[in-house]
């Protein structure tokens, strides 16, 4: 994967919003022991950079901001998942119910 | 003074100039204001509101007979008994999903007050709504989700949900879990002055109004009558406020509204390690029964989504019975919607065995499904966090230990909420906003309204508290 983006590059910039200390009063411990932390997408507008570097970028809302470089031309890798056996059953048994009830 | 408590200091001054409502005209006294006068005068009338969504085709979705499923209930149902399905098929709605209907009357109203940009806080389907609206408009939009943990993993749900939006030209502002969501939101709309599409203003409830009307009219054309019942998602409150008010609108006065929402009360919803282990993202209970009892809790002053004074009957059914009717309507009726949206068919199933036969049950919504919002990738997402999927009856279900599927329809079922408790906690919430417990006789007439019991239940119940 590449290294280093250039400027006008689609990525993904990463940003502490609150440090820990700075969140609101009342959380559960485990999200108090945490950062509040942004991804944002955008244009990369600094001339070159590598990741890890802080970079500023332009948003599809046209806003200039500003954090640490984490991925280059970011993509979407979610999915429909794996095959779930105790879905998979449902479909063919109340078929087979409504078969049944036409024999009658 | 942090820059969290500043910003927190100016919320009513920065929401104030963010949706361009005056709330403070329709306080009345203490906890009562004048929510019909509020709706009234903010809102738009019911044909103004066709007019704005016919503009940017939303709305006007099917209602169809769910004939093979009904067979199936028929056969699984005492003598006597067995209720018709109707199904709202408002995934097709433009962004898929009943939120369009919400952003097309937020968004209209934003490019009518000449904002240059709209923003909305929301992991759901809302964001891809107004997204969608922002870019029919012409407006820029920010969606500001709750996408990940400390790990950086996110739900599926979301994630998906982040796509949509980005394809709709929106910009994604991704945070990681925590209530300060709503302050970063905050930091957001001062820095921009972009309109706050709230979920929750007059203008959010008022689009879903003809979701009702078009329901009630559907029905009367189909079976001569208007429903028996209408079974809704429930979380924030506005899809069953919005839908009660709609059918009322056209006459349905008779029509009982029945809330429905994923059992998940074990979870806590600002937690860094539950956020995983939930694999709904809305119309559970985390929202469900908070923005019952509370609603003002909302991004705005007053919350115009007000569940208490619609809810017949609120009943919980858990995320693996919902996975299974979600397969049920994909099989039975050829239908692939998202699982979210069969939250109210889920229950809507169990309480159609239990009615006389002939009894109209309409299920008020679907959502669209693909990569990431669908059964087999949230369990499998659940799976890989930790969560035991298996076969399993309801009783012996623990959101966030297991999920369990039934093995055959007689096993989908429901828990009933108790609504005399809900209003107790409701009460309750009043008490400690308000920090009095006795209130004018303009509080007690609206305590009635907003909780919809006669004056004895309500001296009743606030005596309990």
């Amino acid at each position: 994967m590449a290294q280093t983006a250039y400027k006008g590059t689609w990525v993904k910039i990463s940003d502490t919003i609150l440090k820990v200390g700075e969140r609101a009063p009342n959380i559960p411990a485990e999200t108090a022991k945490v950062p509040l932390v942004m991804h944002l997408n955008g244009f990369l507008l600094t001339d070159e950079a590598q990741l890890g570097d802080r970079a500023t970028i332009e948003t599809l809302s046209s806003r200039i901001v500003t954090g640490d470089l984490i991925e280059i031309n970011p993509h979407y890798t979610h999915s429909f998942g794996r095959f779930i056996p105790e879905l998979g059953e449902i479909g063919p048994h109340l078929r087979k119910a409504l078969e049944k009830e036409v024999e009658k | 003074m942090t820059a969290y408590q500043s910003v927190m200091a100016r919320k009513n001054e920065i929401m104030k100039k963010a949706v361009g409502i005056d709330y403070d005209r329709f306080e009345l006294e203490g906890c009562a204001f004048d929510y019909e006068r509020m709706m009234r005068e903010v809102g738009y009338s019911l044909d103004e509101i066709k007019g704005i969504q016919q503009r940017t085709r939303v709305g006007r979705t099917p209602l169809i007979e769910l004939r093979n499923i009904n067979r199936l209930i028929k056969q699984i149902s005492p003598a006597g008994k067995g209720g018709r399905l109707f199904l709202k098929d408002e995934a097709a709605n433009p962004s898929g999903s009943f939120k369009d209907r919400r952003a097309s009357v937020s968004v209209y109203q934003a490019a009518k007050l000449g904002y240059k940009g709209v923003i909305a806080a929301t992991s759901g389907n809302y964001g891809a709504a107004v997204a969608s609206q922002a870019a029919k408009y012409g407006l820029k939009c920010i969606i500001v989700q709750e996408t990940f943990d400390s790990r950086f993993v996110g739900q599926p749900e979301i994630v998906e949900k982040a796509r949509a939006c980005e394809a709709f030209g929106a910009e994604v502002v991704q945070l990681s879990v925590g209530p300060e969501l709503f302050y970063y939101f905050l930091v957001l709309l001062e820095e921009t002055n972009y309109f706050n599409a709230s979920l929750y203003t007059p203008f959010g409830i008022a689009g879903i109004e003809t979701l009702g009307s078009e329901i009630g009219e559907q029905m009367k054309d189909l079976t001569g009558e208007f429903p028996d019942y209408v079974v809704v998602t429930h979380a924030g409150g506005g899809n069953l406020t919005g839908t009660a008010r709609g059918l009322k609108r056209v006459g349905a006065e008779r029509t009982k509204f029945i809330a429905a929402s994923v059992d998940l009360r074990a979870l806590h919803m600002a937690s860094d390690v539950d956020f995983n282990r939930k694999s709904f993202t809305t119309g559970h209970t985390g929202f469900g029964i908070p923005f019952a009892t509370f609603p003002d809790r909302s991004d705005v002053p007053r919350n115009a989504a007000r569940p208490l004074r619609y809810m017949d009957d609120y009943l919980m059914i858990t995320q693996g019975e919902v996975f299974y009717t979600t397969e049920m309507l994909a099989q039975l009726e050829g239908l692939q919607r998202g699982p979210a949206g069969n939250t109210s068919l889920c229950a809507a199933v169990a309480l159609a065995r239990e009615v006389p036969e002939g009894t109209t049950l309409v299920v008020q919504e679907t959502e669209y499904t693909g990569a990431g919002k669908c059964p087999t990738a949230q369990l499998t997402f659940a799976k890989s966090n930790g969560i035991e999927v298996r076969h399993g009856r309801r009783e012996d279900s623990v959101p966030g230990k297991n999920i369990l599927i039934p093995r055959n329809p007689e096993e989908l079922g429901y828990e009933r909420v108790d609504m005399d408790a809900l209003r107790a906690s409701y009460i309750k919430q009043v008490i400690k906003q308000y920090q009095k417990t006795r209130f004018s006789e303009t509080e007690i007439a609206f305590l009635q309204e907003d909780c919809r019991i006669d004056r004895q239940t309500l001296e009743h119940l606030t005596e309990k508290v």
